[in-house]
C-alpha cells in the first residue's frame, strides 16, 4: 500500500470521526431535552406524547434542509421563511379545488428560485442581499394572493398530517426518512461530493469538467422544492394559509444547519445533523413551558439554549482539530 | 476614457431616489415636493443611524453581521424611557443609559462570537432573543412615553430646516472621517480585507472588531432613543422593520458584504431610496402586496446592475 493510499484512508477515518462528532452534539442536546421533559411529565413518553411534541417540527425540518442546501453552496437564504409562507397561501387557496393550478404555481415558484440562484452565480452577487430582496417578493406575492390568514387545506392533506403510522409517530418517520435520504444523497453518493464541492472548492470542480452554474441552479431548485414541501406540510398542520406564518423559519433553519455541524464556509453540511438540529430547536419551546419558564422569558431562554448547545462545539473542536 | 463614465456604485441609489422623488412630485403636484423630501429625510435619518452601525460590522470582514440591532434598538428605547419617566430634566441620563445599553449589547455579541467561536449570524441572533426578553419584561405590552423635549427635538425644524437629519448628516461625516483618517478606521478596513494580513501588520483584529460591534450596538440604541421620541414612545415591535432595512441600506449604499470596503455616504442614498419609494407607492395607491414585490424587485435590480466594487 502506498503512502498516499494509507494517508487518504487515515484522513477518511478522521473525517468520519468528525462527522460523528458533529451529529453527537445536537443529538445529545435533543436527548437531554427529552429526558427533562419526560422527567417532569412521564406521560409524555408515549406514542401520543411524541406526536404532540414533534408535531410542528416536520415543516421546520424540511425548511432547514432547504436552507442546508443553500449553505452548502456557501450562500445563505434569507427568503426561506417568506417562501414557505407563500406556499401555504397557494396550498390553502388552490390545492383543494384546482390541484393542477397549484402544482403549476409550485413549479413556477421553484423555477424562480432556481433562476435567482443562477443570477447570484452569474453576476457573483451576495446571496444575503438578493435573498433579502426575494423575501419581500415572496411576501408580496403571498399578500396579493391572500391578504390575511385564510383558505382551507384539502382534506387529504390534513388527513395525512394526522395519520398515525405503525410503530412511531409520523413526524419521527418523516425525520428518519429525510435524514437518511439526505445522508445518502449529500454525504455518501459520488454526486453528493460534486454538490458539496460546488460550495467548498468550485475551482477544482470546474477543472474536473463540471458546470458550476448548472450544479448551483440545480441545488437552488432542490432547495425550492424542499421549501415547497415544508409549506405544503405546514398548511396541512395549520389547515389554512398565511403569508406571515413562517418568518421564523429562516433563522431557525440557519440555526438548525449550524447546530447540526454545518459551516458557512460552504461544502460542510450534515443532513442528519440538520434534521436533529431542527427537532432540537422545535422542542426547545415545549421544554421551556414544561419547566415553567415564565412566558416573558421564553424567547430569551431559547437564545440561552442556543448558546449552551453551541458552546459544545468549542469543546469538540478543541479535542479534534 | 470609458472608465470615467462608470459611476461609483453608491451613486445608483441616489439616482433612483431622485427619480422617485420626481415621479411622486409629478403625480401629486409641485407643492408637495418639499414635504415629501422632508418626510423622507426625517424617516431616512433613523435608517442611516442604524445602518451606519451595521456598516461598521459588515466592513469588519466576511460573515460579520449584526442581527440583534432591532432588539437592541427596542431594549435601549425601553430602558431610556423607563429612566426618564417622561421628565425633560432626565434627558441626558436617559441618553447616556441608552448608549451604554447599546455598547454593552454590542460587546456581548462580539464576546459570544470570539469565545464560543460562533458565526456572527447565530451569535447575534441568540443574543437578540435574550435582549427581546429583557425589553418584554421591562415594558410588557405597554408603550412608555418619551419626555416632551425629546419629541420636540426629533421634529424641530426652525426655518424649515430639520435639525435631526442635519445632526445625522454630521454623524455620517464623522463616520467618513473615522474610516478614512483614524488608526481604528484603517485597521477595521484592513481586518475586513484580509484578517491574516492585518494580523501580520500588527493590527489587534479582535479589539478592532470588538469596537465595531460595540459601535453598532451604540448606534442601534441611539436610533431607539430618537425613534421613541419621534413616534411617541417605546413599543415592542418598533425595531422589527429595521432588521432587513439596516442590512439593505448598507449593501445598496456600496459597502461590500465581503468586508473591507465601507461607504458611509451611500447609506443616505439607500435610505432615501427606501423611504421615497414607500412614499411614491403610497401616493400611487398601490396595494400592499404589489408594493412589497416592487421593493424586493428593486433591491435585486439595483444590486444586479451596479458594477462590482471589486472588479478583480
Amino acid at each position: 500500500m502506498s503512502d498516499a493510499a494509507r494517508w487518504s484512508g487515515l484522513r477518511a477515518g478522521r473525517q468520519r470521526l468528525r462527522d460523528a462528532a458533529d451529529i453527537a452534539l445536537p443529538a445529545t442536546a435533543l436527548v437531554v431535552m427529552l429526558a427533562v421533559i419526560f422527567w417532569i411529565r412521564p406521560a409524555a413518553m408515549s406514542y401520543f406524547g411524541f406526536s404532540l411534541l414533534f408535531k410542528l417540527s416536520t415543516p421546520l425540518m424540511f425548511a432547514a434542509l432547504a436552507q442546508m442546501l443553500v449553505i452548502m453552496l456557501g450562500d445563505i437564504d434569507l427568503s426561506n421563511g417568506a417562501f414557505v409562507g407563500l406556499v401555504t397561501c397557494i396550498s390553502a387557496l388552490y390545492l383543494g379545488p384546482q390541484p393542477m393550478l397549484a402544482v403549476a404555481l409550485f413549479l413556477l415558484a421553484i423555477a424562480a428560485y432556481a433562476g435567482f440562484g443562477l443570477l447570484i452565480h452569474v453576476r457573483q452577487l451576495p446571496s444575503i442581499i438578493v435573498t433579502l430582496g426575494l423575501s419581500f417578493v415572496w411576501l408580496g406575492c403571498g399578500v396579493t394572493l391572500l391578504p390575511g390568514p385564510g383558505g382551507t387545506a384539502p382534506d387529504w392533506l390534513i388527513g395525512f398530517m394526522n395519520w398515525r403510522p405503525p410503530l412511531m409517530p409520523l413526524p419521527i418517520w418523516l425525520a428518519i426518512l429525510a435524514a437518511l435520504a439526505g445522508h445518502f444523497v449529500i454525504s455518501r453518493s459520488s454526486y453528493g461530493a460534486v454538490l458539496r464541492g460546488a460550495g467548498g472548492n468550485p475551482r477544482t470542480l470546474q477543472r474536473a469538467g463540471w458546470s458550476i452554474a448548472a450544479v448551483k441552479t440545480g441545488v437552488y431548485a432542490a432547495a425550492g422544492a424542499l421549501a415547497c414541501l415544508a409549506g405544503v406540510l405546514l398548511t396541512g398542520l395549520t389547515t389554512s394559509g398565511d403569508p406571515n406564518v413562517a418568518p421564523a423559519y429562516t433563522l431557525l433553519g440557519v440555526g438548525a444547519v449550524i447546530l447540526g455541524g454545518g459551516s458557512f464556509s460552504g461544502g460542510f453540511v450534515s443532513p442528519i445533523g440538520t434534521v436533529i438540529g431542527a427537532l432540537t430547536l422545535s422542542i426547545a419551546g415545549s421544554l421551556l413551558s414544561f419547566v415553567q419558564v415564565p412566558p416573558t422569558w421564553q424567547i430569551g431562554a431559547q437564545g440561552v439554549i442556543l448558546f449552551l448547545v453551541l458552546a459544545g462545539r468549542v469543546l469538540l473542536s478543541e479535542k479534534a482539530p | 476614457m470609458t472608465r470615467r463614465l462608470v459611476l461609483a456604485p453608491w451613486t445608483y441609489s441616489f439616482i433612483v431616489a431622485l427619480a422617485m422623488w420626481i415621479a411622486t412630485t409629478a403625480y401629486s403636484g409641485i407643492g408637495s415636493a418639499g414635504s415629501t423630501l422632508a418626510a423622507a429625510l426625517a424617516f431616512g435619518a433613523f435608517s442611516v443611524v442604524i445602518g451606519t452601525g451595521q456598516m461598521l460590522v459588515i466592513a469588519a470582514g466576511s460573515g460579520n453581521i449584526d442581527l440583534s440591532v432591532p432588539s437592541v434598538l427596542t431594549l435601549a428605547a425601553y430602558v431610556s424611557m423607563a429612566v426618564m419617566t417622561g421628565h425633560d430634566g432626565m434627558l441626558v441620563p436617559g441618553l447616556v443609559v441608552a448608549l451604554l445599553v447599546g455598547a454593552a449589547a454590542g460587546a456581548l455579541n462580539f464576546l459570544a462570537i470570539l469565545l464560543l467561536r460562533l458565526p456572527p449570524i447565530i451569535a447575534t441572533l441568540a443574543w437578540s432573543f435574550v435582549f427581546q426578553s429583557f425589553a418584554f419584561n421591562l415594558g410588557g405590552e405597554a408603550t412608555l412615553k418619551p419626555p416632551a423635549l425629546l419629541s420636540a427635538f426629533t421634529v424641530w425644524a426652525p426655518g424649515g430646516i430639520e435639525i435631526m437629519p442635519l445632526c445625522v448628516m454630521g454623524l455620517t461625516a464623522a463616520a467618513v472621517f473615522v474610516l478614512r483618517s483614524t488608526l481604528w478606521g484603517r485597521s477595521l478596513l484592513a481586518s475586513g480585507q484580509s484578517e491574516p494580513a492585518a494580523r501580520l501588520a500588527g493590527v489587534r483584529v479582535w479589539r478592532v472588531r470588538l469596537i465595531a460591534y460595540a459601535g453598532c450596538g451604540t448606534l442601534a440604541a441611539l436610533t431607539g432613543f430618537l425613534l421613541a421620541g419621534f413616534s411617541g414612545g417605546a413599543a415592542l415591535n418598533m425595531g422589527d422593520a429595521y432588521l432587513l432595512e439596516s442590512i439593505a441600506v448598507v449593501v445598496l449604499g456600496g459597502t461590500s458584504v465581503a468586508g473591507g470596503r465601507a461607504n458611509a455616504v451611500g447609506i443616505w442614498g439607500a435610505a432615501l431610496f427606501f423611504n421615497l419609494m414607500a412614499t411614491m407607492l403610497n401616493t400611487f395607491r398601490i396595494e400592499a402586496g404589489i408594493r412589497l414585490m416592487l421593493t424586493g424587485a428593486l433591491i435585486i435590480l439595483i444590486i444586479a446592475i451596479v458594477p462590482k466594487p471589486r472588479a478583480a
